[in-house]
């Protein structure tokens, strides 16, 4: 099995240079073809492993200098692994279609391989210099993805900044968390240190646990660490965001439940109460923002961050239940939240391929500028409909289940003897939600608005439905979503396989029996697929009763306008308009302002001639924390530009001191 | 053989006993108005009349718009058949969870306000964009309520909460309880669109929110809707009245304790559809932007019940 994952990195590589060095014609399908194999393989070697629990070790000198390569597949990490090659295979299909936004060009068609091969080998490194090299791998070739239109649009280097100094941030904290941890443990592997962790003092472990967790959370998108994701998922090109938002971000998840249970073996309450509030934060903050948005990619940027904060509030919450003694709880928070992330990937990858196929078809991404495409582009409308109605969590669709057992766990940690537990879990119901309540009002947004109704402007009008490879790319992620929102029993063994072997709990976890997710221990079933067979059955014979009654065919009308002649697009709700009313309710959190600019006729100012109104919604956490850290950090900038003035009398003067300083701290 | 007799009996009783509710509430309503009002049985007979008369559909509409009345009645045909209102008694399936009750609803009210959003009509997005801020302002308040109620018998299934209920009387006065009853008073209010959250007899423009989103709807379409609305209120009625009244219900499949049950279910219904149109009367319609304060109150409320449930343990 380890030649498999050697075959998938090499695969990878295969793929890369040929994007580099094949010309431009039959660049596109060899690379697709080759790294659609690299991702095969990987699922071969996750599903084997996700079935038997054998884990899959390789290790070489060769390759990087001092430490060498060690490649570890568990349970745990075989699930992301899988997760990335199915949405990696999607993307890519889905990318044989897709020619915008500059993904042609020779570095992106290199670079593209090497990102998918990183996505799918980071869960598998065993030490530290392999996870931080495949980690910083996929860094930088989805940096350089998201600027890969950079010449065309002026936002692109600005998200790409953020982008750029939020993942390098991200990147020292691990690395420095990783390290304290791997100094005190005897070797760099992730075994050792596992080993070791245990014997550690508690200030190294909380100082680990935090550093690593900051820099994971950045990559998942929590809040503060969150303002990168909106820009660089949004500028990115369809198939990029679609792996960004599907398959990158569940790393960040990977990394604080493989450091905080896999190496650092659960700790104490605040760390977990911490990880939860965190989430508890990102989830409202993110879901508002998307409910808000009236740009596709943003909106669904915004609800990526919302989801990850729902997987942290279950990540927390299965900490604290393993700290405070409940380990059959703590299994069914983690499962719950893995099976979270194994459905975002599904329905987010639906969501981000759609939407790059609108924007390819229509040109823009602005909600207001769209409507009546359900009529125009059938498939991609229907595959963007169900996604959405799975990210709304609404039944029968693969995000139901996992908010329902992340509901089950908070409701059976109560009544609980811990202050901590019995204030986070109502508390943690009411963020599930109020999260929910917006991402039901996220998805009629923006599936009304921009595939409902009628077209608001002429591109709108002549979109026409995209290329087969685009569909079929996007239209095999939609099929996941039922089936696993009516089967969830398919998958939960594996996951639930996944949350043991990384918390080492031994425990029955959500056991399923037939048809129905019967919760071990506790008292509570769901049939999903049931559900769903009482729902379709229901639906079709009131349609069919519904045929009988009426007595002739339907009758086709112009919709009252209000006494109107023509019903124009002008007169239809917008996106904006469509927030307004939330936004109002939000507005503390929101700080919407409004700038009408009204121009009237000459002739009369009595006669409006045309009216606009701009409505701008402001990031808290950017407004009060990263603008003001910006500021000093441009103002110490230029006072430090002042020291070094040119003369070489003062650089000698330095180069004294600084030597002084270090003889008085070495002696 | 028995839970499938039952869940079919619950179903036929929503569906004949939703429009018959707003008859009787209008008919109160009426009557403390000073005024005669229709018969009982009105909202029956326009049934009949609707589901007799031609569909409309606007032109520039796609599948979602038919397809949006069928799902708001299966939705809430699901939900009468699996609740336990007759019998604690396991429901076909096994499955009566109270989330997946409300992620159900749910279901219903997004694919209402995705068939408005299809009319491509001013008044459609209008209606769709109020009736979702409401519920999503709504649905944090519906949701800890529920905690509230679980955390007592340590599930959230619908027959294991009321069980408890019958087995300890005296729960059903303690604080928790009373705190998370107001809670989800509101709520019910506020799904169901009734006053002073939403007054379903305007079609005042300003005012409008759930008549906004099906202005569009005629004919068997329209009897759908007005059926689907019906039967949300008899629903929710009902669970307010298992939930929190649960005396009657039966506790097996015995024909004779099914009736008792059937007769007490109704009585209870009837009583709590006359209170609510009574003191609808004497309620002026809120502004849309108070609405999310009042349910705020009623997050506050349910938060507070299980609270409250946690330190009187």
């Amino acid at each position: 099995m380890a030649a498999l994952l050697v075959v998938t990195a090499v695969v990878g590589l295969a793929a890369a240079v040929t994007g580099a060095a094949v010309g431009p014609r039959l660049r596109t399908p060899l690379l697709v073809g080759l790294t659609a194999t690299a991702c095969a393989t990987a699922f071969a070697v996750a599903a084997r492993v996700l079935a038997t629990g054998d884990v899959v070790r390789f290790h070489t000198d060769r390759l990087l200098p001092l430490a060498g390569v060690t490649l570890r597949l568990d349970r745990f990490g075989a699930l992301f692994v899988a997760v990335s090659a199915v949405v990696g295979v999607c993307a890519l299909v889905f990318r044989l279609g897709y020619d915008a936004h500059g993904l042609s060009s020779r570095t992106s068609s290199a670079v593209l391989p090497l990102f998918v091969t990183t996505l799918l080998l980071v869960p598998a490194a065993a030490d530290v210099t392999t996870f931080l090299f495949l980690w910083e791998s996929m860094a930088v070739t989805s940096l350089l993805l998201v600027l890969a239109d950079h010449r065309c649009r002026v936002e692109v280097p600005s998200a790409g900044q953020w982008y750029a100094v939020m993942t390098q941030a991200g990147a020292g904290a691990i690395l420095v968390g990783l390290v304290l941890l791997a100094t005190r443990s005897g070797g760099q592997s992730f075994t050792l240190m596992a080993a070791a962790a245990p014997h550690l003092g508690p200030w190294i472990r909380s100082a680990a646990f935090l550093l690593v967790v900051a820099g994971f959370a950045s990559k998942a998108g929590a809040v503060p660490l969150h303002v990168w994701l909106p820009r660089a998922h949004a500028e990115a090109s369809g198939p990029v965001s679609a792996l960004m938002s599907a398959a990158m971000v569940n790393l960040g998840i990977y990394g604080i439940v493989r450091v905080g249970f896999g190496i650092l073996r659960g700790g104490p309450t605040w760390w977990w109460l911490a990880l939860m509030a965190v989430g508890a934060l990102s989830a409202p903050f993110g879901s508002l923002h998307s409910a808000t948005s009236s740009d596709l990619k943003r909106l669904l940027a915004h609800s990526t961050t919302d989801n990850m904060g729902l997987v942290l509030l279950g990540v927390g919450a299965s900490g604290l239940f393993a700290s405070t003694g409940h380990p059959p709880l703590a299994l069914l928070a983690l499962v719950a939240a893995l099976l979270h992330v194994v459905f975002h990937a599904a329905f987010k990858g639906c969501l981000f391929l759609s939407a790059g196929s609108i924007q390819q078809a229509t040109g823009t991404r602005d909600l207001d500028a769209l409507g009546g495409l359900l009529y125009r582009m059938p498939v991609t409308g229907t595959i963007f409909l169900v996604g959405g109605a799975a990210l709304a969590a609404l039944p029968v669709f693969c995000g139901f289940v996992s908010e329902w057992l992340l509901l089950q766990s908070m409701l059976h940690g109560l009544p609980a003897t811990d202050p901590a537990v019995a204030v986070a879990m109502p508390i943690g119901v009411g963020v599930l939600a109020l999260t929910g309540g917006l991402a039901a009002f996220t998805f009629v947004k923006a599936a009304g608005i921009g595939l409902l109704g009628l077209p608001r402007t002429q591109a709108a009008a002549q979109a026409r439905e995209v290329r087969a490879s685009m569909s079929l790319g996007a239209g095999a992620l939609p099929g996941l979503c039922v089936i696993l929102g009516l089967a969830p029993f398919a998958i939960l063994p594996a996951v639930a396989g996944a949350a043991r072997t990384v918390t080492g709990i031994r425990a029955p976890g959500p056991l399923s029996r037939g048809w129905q997710l019967d919760l071990a221990g506790v008292h509570s079933v769901l049939a999903p697929g049931l559900l769903g067979a009482a729902l379709v059955l229901a639906v079709g014979a009131l349609a069919l009763v519904r045929r009988r009654l009426e007595p002739g065919p339907v009758r086709v009308v112009e919709a009252w306008g209000c006494g109107r002649e023509f019903q124009t697009a002008t007169m239809e709700y917008t996106a904006t308009s469509f927030g307004e009313p939330l936004t109002r309710v939000f507005d503390d959190v929101l700080q919407p302002s409004h700038d009408i600019d009204v121009s009237h006729v000459a002739e009369s100012r009595y006669y409006v001639e045309a009216a606009t109104v701009h409505l701008s919604l402001d990031d808290a956490f950017e407004r009060r924390l990263y603008d003001p850290a910006n500021r000093s950090l441009r103002w110490w900038g230029a006072a430090a530009r002042t020291v070094p003035n040119g003369s070489i009398h003062r650089y000698l003067a330095f180069g004294m001191v600084a030597l002084v300083l270090v003889l008085v701290v070495v002696a | 053989m028995a839970a499938a007799a039952i869940s079919l009996l619950q179903v036929i009783g929503v569906v004949s006993g939703g429009p018959l509710l707003v008859g009787l509430m209008r008919t109160v309503r009426c009557r403390r108005e000073g005024r005669v009002g229709p018969p009982v049985r009105q909202p029956l007979l326009d049934l009949r009349k609707l589901a007799r008369r031609q569909r409309m559909r606007p032109e520039h509409a796609s599948w979602i718009f038919p397809l949006a009345p069928l799902v708001l009645v299966a939705t809430t045909v699901a939900v009468a058949a699996v609740a336990p209102l007759l019998t604690t008694a396991p429901a076909m399936g096994g499955t009566s969870d109270l989330f997946a009750v409300v992620y159900l609803l749910l279901l219903g009210s997004v694919t209402l306000g995705l068939g408005a959003l299809d009319t491509g009509t001013a008044f459609g997005g209008m209606g769709a964009s109020r009736a979702l801020t409401i519920g999503a302002v709504a649905e944090p308040a519906l949701l800890v309520s529920i905690l509230a109620l679980s955390v007592p018998a340590h599930s959230s299934n619908l027959p294991a909460i009321i069980a408890t209920s019958l087995a300890h009387p005296l729960l059903l006065a303690t604080p928790q309880r009373l705190l998370a009853l107001a809670a989800f008073v509101i709520v019910v209010v506020a799904e169901c669109g009734r006053l002073p959250v939403d007054n379903p007899g305007t079609h005042l423009e300003l005012t409008m929110v759930h008549e906004a989103m099906v202005l569009e709807y005629s004919g068997t379409d329209l009897a759908l809707v007005r059926l689907g609305e019906s039967m949300r209120l008899v629903v929710l009625l009902a669970l307010l009245a298992v939930l929190f009244v649960p005396w009657g219900i039966a506790t097996g499949h015995g024909p004779v304790a099914q009736a008792v049950a059937l007769v007490t279910l109704v009585a209870k219904v009837a009583l709590l559809g006359t209170a609510l149109a009574a003191l609808e009367v004497a309620m002026a319609k809120l502004r849309l932007f108070r609405v999310p304060e009042l349910l705020a109150g009623g997050f506050v409320l349910s938060v507070l019940a299980v609270v409250s449930a946690l330190v009187l343990a």
